[in-house]
């Protein structure tokens, strides 16, 4: 083996990640449907890790999903993606981060068409200066937070309370990974081990003692596909492509499935409620529960010793519960649905086939 | 044919078909990329025309994962992209039952932006429009504000963090945003020839908004 060549080759896999100073932006989807796991996510880096992630009050959307539903032109994105990068610009910070896979692409997407259409880019220094006065410059580095997480994962790892072992059997839980479509399928050489060996989330549950389920459709998109979501006479086609992804994972038995991407978490989360309501069938290894699915924050927070509940992890349908106890979790069951200061806010309606609590 | 995803998404497609064997929509719905890309290709106007006319342009679910598998590093999801932008712009869009979903995704997304400087919002994503939301989502919605106060969250609040609200500085920046980049004017032009549409339908706005969001009226799907 010429070992300088197998370097090069997988150099071109690799993705530098600066290690501190970034200007976050949040994401439309995550900060609806878990906005704790986004709270964890700055917690662990600010407060735990030490470092330096402003987040600016006047930053918005990046208007992603409005693109990709075709409702706005490209230059609208391209320009409201400006104005976030002026607000950086404006806060001294050269770094990015990106909450939401969409986003994240869509980012990328614009970087690369200003790269080789720099006519573009030009037309939206004009555009956003017409519309807010405004001036912007390109980040250094781009990044997502999943990028952020798999950078720090050995700090996780050494502060550890709970790794992703199963603690009856002492064996790694078995992990599934679903990566966003827009982290690497566009652009794959701005994500960690592009979109023929994406590393991102694999590295984490490695790192965190964790065992990664290799499925057939281990790469098939949860089937968001934007408008055959948002519109609800479109809704079976996003439904088929997450059942078809459970069907082909579930003869592996996983304990669990983590995702990078925002939406990727509520359809595979969502789904399996509406796959066992309609047809009686649950996934995973515990009767009548399905398989959670977790974010990389939400995961990185419960191996750090973060209460399950204050991270937010009621939020989603898909009992939790089997996941912590076979970590050995210590939590409330009676507080999953309390308020702050145990304000009692009663609890979801059991569903028929699949428990929640 | 200027678009620049257009540019970049074709380059000499050699009809091998792989962007329609990796395709989520090609599996679920009567679609296939691999003839889009043809015709595009033939640079026929009449058989273009015909597409921007047709359901088929609006089967894609722009996940992209085409741009991955293609031999000639196009990038069919990009070329459908620049057909429905196409489409809108000509009105081809009302022609047909997936094209006329636009109304509503424009109404609901981009009200979404620039009321509440976010796509999707607890305001206007409601579990009765979204069963699958499922029982803890109709518990979100119902006590909202603490639950969202239990897990961190900012909402409607000053200062930054998850759903706080949004300045009215940054709403009229991305009004203004919307304006210069052409955002308004495609809106309205949505807005204004669906409801031209509607009245051809004999239906009043509010029909035509439930017709377009719930209904499914032909055989869309492959089996």
């Amino acid at each position: 083996m010429i070992y300088e060549g197998k370097k090069r080759i997988w150099s071109e896999f690799q993705k530098e990640i600066p290690d501190d100073g970034y200007f976050y932006a949040r994401s439309c989807i995550r900060q609806n449907f878990n906005p704790g796991a986004e709270q964890a996510f700055l917690d662990i880096v600010r407060n735990r890790f030490g470092k330096d992630f402003y987040e600016n009050p006047l930053h918005t959307t990046c208007g992603g999903i409005a693109y990709h539903s075709d409702t706005t032109p490209e230059e609208t994105s391209m320009t409201i993606i400006a104005r976030q990068f002026s607000l950086m610009q404006e806060a001294g910070y050269e770094n990015f981060v990106v909450s939401c896979v969409t986003s994240f692409g869509l980012h990328t997407e614009i970087l690369q068409t200003w790269e080789e259409f720099p006519e573009v880019e030009a037309k939206i220094h004009q555009m956003l200066w017409d519309a807010c006065r405004r001036e912007f410059v390109k980040p250094r580095f781009l990044v997502h937070a999943s990028d952020i997480m798999f950078k720090y994962r050995y700090l996780v790892s050494e502060n550890a309370v709970r790794p992703l072992i199963n603690i009856k059997t002492g064996k790694p839980l078995r992990v599934v990974e679903h990566i966003g479509c827009h982290y690497s399928k566009m652009f794959p050489s701005k994500s960690v081990g592009g979109a023929e060996y994406p590393y991102v989330l694999s590295g984490l549950v490695e790192a965190l003692g964790g065992e990664i389920v290799d499925y057939p459709e281990r790469r098939h998109c949860c089937g968001f596909g934007f408008r055959q979501y948002l519109v609800r006479a479109n809704r079976g086609y996003s439904l088929s492509n997450t059942y078809k992804k459970f069907e082909s994972m579930q003869p592996f038995m996983p304990d669990m499935i983590i995702t990078n991407c925002p939406g990727c978490n509520y359809f595979l989360d969502r789904w399996q409620y509406v796959i066992a309501e309609t047809t009686g069938k649950t996934y995973g290894d515990t009767p009548g529960y399905g398989i959670p699915v977790l974010s990389y924050e939400e995961v990185a927070a419960l191996v750090l010793g973060y209460d399950p509940w204050d991270i937010g992890l009621q939020m989603h349908q898909v009992a939790v519960e089997p996941l912590l106890d076979k970590m050995g979790v210590e939590y409330d069951r009676a507080a999953k649905y309390r308020g702050k200061g145990g304000k009692d806010l009663g609890k979801p309606e059991s569903p028929v086939n699949i428990k929640c609590y | 044919m200027q678009d620049y995803r257009l540019k970049e998404g074709l380059k000499a497609c050699i009809n091998c078909g792989t962007c329609t064997a990796v395709c989520p929509a090609a599996e679920f719905y009567r679609y296939n990329p691999k003839n889009i890309v043809n015709i595009v290709q033939s640079r026929d106007d009449d058989r273009i025309l015909e597409l921007l006319k047709s359901d088929m342009i609006w089967y894609c679910g722009e996940c992209m994962s085409c741009v991955t598998r293609c031999p000639r590093t196009n990038a069919p999801g990009m070329v459908i992209i620049a057909l429905r932008s196409l489409s809108v712009e000509l009105g081809y869009f009302v022609e047909s039952e997936k094209g006329r979903q636009q109304y509503a995704l424009a109404k609901v997304l981009c009200g979404n932006i620039l009321n509440y400087g976010y796509c999707v919002h607890p305001e206007t994503f409601k579990y009765a429009s979204h069963p699958e939301y499922g029982t803890v989502g109709k518990w979100i919605e119902e006590h909202l504000e603490d639950v969202y106060d239990r897990v961190g969250a900012n909402y409607r609040g000053d200062g930054p963090g998850p759903l706080r609200k949004i300045a009215q500085e940054s709403l009229d920046d991305l009004k203004r945003i919307f304006d210069v980049t052409g955002a308004t004017a495609r809106v309205d032009r949505i807005k204004a020839l669906s409801l031209e549409k509607a009245k051809e339908m004999g239906l009043s706005e509010e029909e035509y908004f439930d017709k377009v969001f719930n209904k499914t009226e032909c055989n869309h799907l492959n089996n």
